[in-house]
């Protein structure tokens, strides 16, 4: 149980996966214009992080290890995150069509999305368990989510602030990232994961 | 390398099935004709087609309802890519409909204004911003030409401007590519030509 708490704040807060590893800047970059945007973005990443770490594991641990073929990991776990992003398309443009066509080519986009192969693979280099895989999925996820939302309602701030001409647009977007990506490094050393 | 070929194969097979059955599971309800329909129009939402938006026209032109031909700000740029997307054939502008004309904004005379908000209600893409009592003013960026704001105005302070080209619009020329007929094609030697 306390092993799922660190689990779940290391990679919310510690190693946020965007504003400490760097991981998913497309997403964050593109789709924090607006808050409402950015959200159900969060909410569709959510979705396909947790699962496609959950299916990762399974065709990891009962197909790739049982075969020897832990070289073809990479190529295996793009295919499950396609099959997964591809899903939750459907499913996205039949239960909201509104929010499908808000997030337009960012949903495709997350299939390339580094965050999410990057916590399938991640959770293989740890050895995580069915639990943990998926519980650290879901952090990535839920700590993807802070970030993308808090940066949304920062920029909707600075779209209406008075902002120097050179600064504009992307430049203030970058200083801004900059900036929550040093107060997030402030969590460093809360717990060791 | 057999059986990474097999596992390989049969993870993709598993997926594709589920995809499928998903796609058929969850089929969306609108009608695509109808997006691809509602694309082509210009979206300026003025009604002068006789229905009270585009998307509303695009399923009338999608349900055999009307014709393509009833959309002046579209012009014949609009009825040439409808009748290619419906395999019809392209025919002029129903003067019934109205005339096309070049692309305009409305201007709000601000020193006549009384800020009645009429404008504002009429005003299908919301591209006035006032308040009762207070000037109400254009935005122009977001203005389709509709003209629909200029009957409710009591003062007839709008006016509609011609939008003049500037450095957020400007496109390119096209090629300008002098068609001339040949001059008597003769000899073996390719001649110059222009």
């Amino acid at each position: 149980m306390q092993d799922i708490v660190i689990i779940l704040i290391a990679t919310v807060l510690v190693n946020n996966f965007v504003l400490v590893r760097f991981l998913g800047l497309c997403p964050f970059m593109g789709v924090s214009g607006k808050l409402e945007s950015a959200i159900g973005m969060a909410l569709a990443t959510t979705f396909v992080l947790t699962l496609s770490s959950v299916c990762s594991y399974f065709v990891n641990e009962y197909l790739l290890s049982p075969f020897g073929l832990e070289y073809l990991r990479t190529i295996a776990f793009i295919l499950v995150i396609a099959a997964v992003v591809q899903f939750t398309e459907i499913v996205v443009r039949r239960t909201s069509p509104l929010l499908y066509q808000i997030l337009g080519i960012y949903l495709p986009l997350i299939t390339t999305n580094c965050a999410v192969l990057g916590v399938a693979l991640l959770n293989v280099q740890e050895s995580h368990g069915f639990i943990e895989s998926a519980v650290y999925g879901f952090g990535a996820a839920v700590g993807f989510s802070l970030a993308m939302t808090l940066f949304a309602g920062l920029r909707e701030r600075v779209a209406a602030a008075d902002v120097p001409v050179p600064f504009q647009g992307a430049a203030i977007a970058l200083i801004t990232a900059g900036l929550m990506s040093l107060a997030f490094m402030g969590f460093s050393g809360l717990v060791r994961a | 390398m057999l059986v990474a070929l097999l596992v390989v194969a049969a993870l993709a097979v598993v997926f594709g099935a589920l995809l499928g059955f998903a796609a058929v599971r969850f089929r969306p309800d609108d009608d695509p004709v109808v997006e691809r329909i509602d694309r082509l129009l210009p979206q300026t939402q003025c009604g002068q087609c006789g229905y009270p938006g585009c998307r509303p026209y695009a399923e009338a032109i999608a349900g055999g309802d009307a014709d393509i031909n009833q959309c002046p700000p579209g012009g014949e740029s609009t009825i040439a890519a409808l009748a290619d997307l419906l395999g019809r054939q392209a025919k002029p502008l129903n003067p019934d409909n109205g005339t096309t004309e070049a692309p305009r904004v409305a201007l709000i005379d601000e020193d006549t204004c009384i800020g009645c908000t009429l404008c504002i209600q009429a005003c299908p893409v919301d591209a006035i911003v006032g308040a009762a009592k207070q000037m109400h003013t254009v935005i122009a960026a977001e203005c389709t030409g509709c003209d629909l704001c200029l009957p409710p105005c009591p003062v007839d302070c709008i006016d509609m401007v011609e939008v003049t080209e500037d450095i957020h619009d400007w496109v390119w020329p096209m090629p300008h590519i002098n068609v001339r007929p040949r001059q008597q094609v003769s000899g073996s030697g390719p001649k110059a030509s222009t």
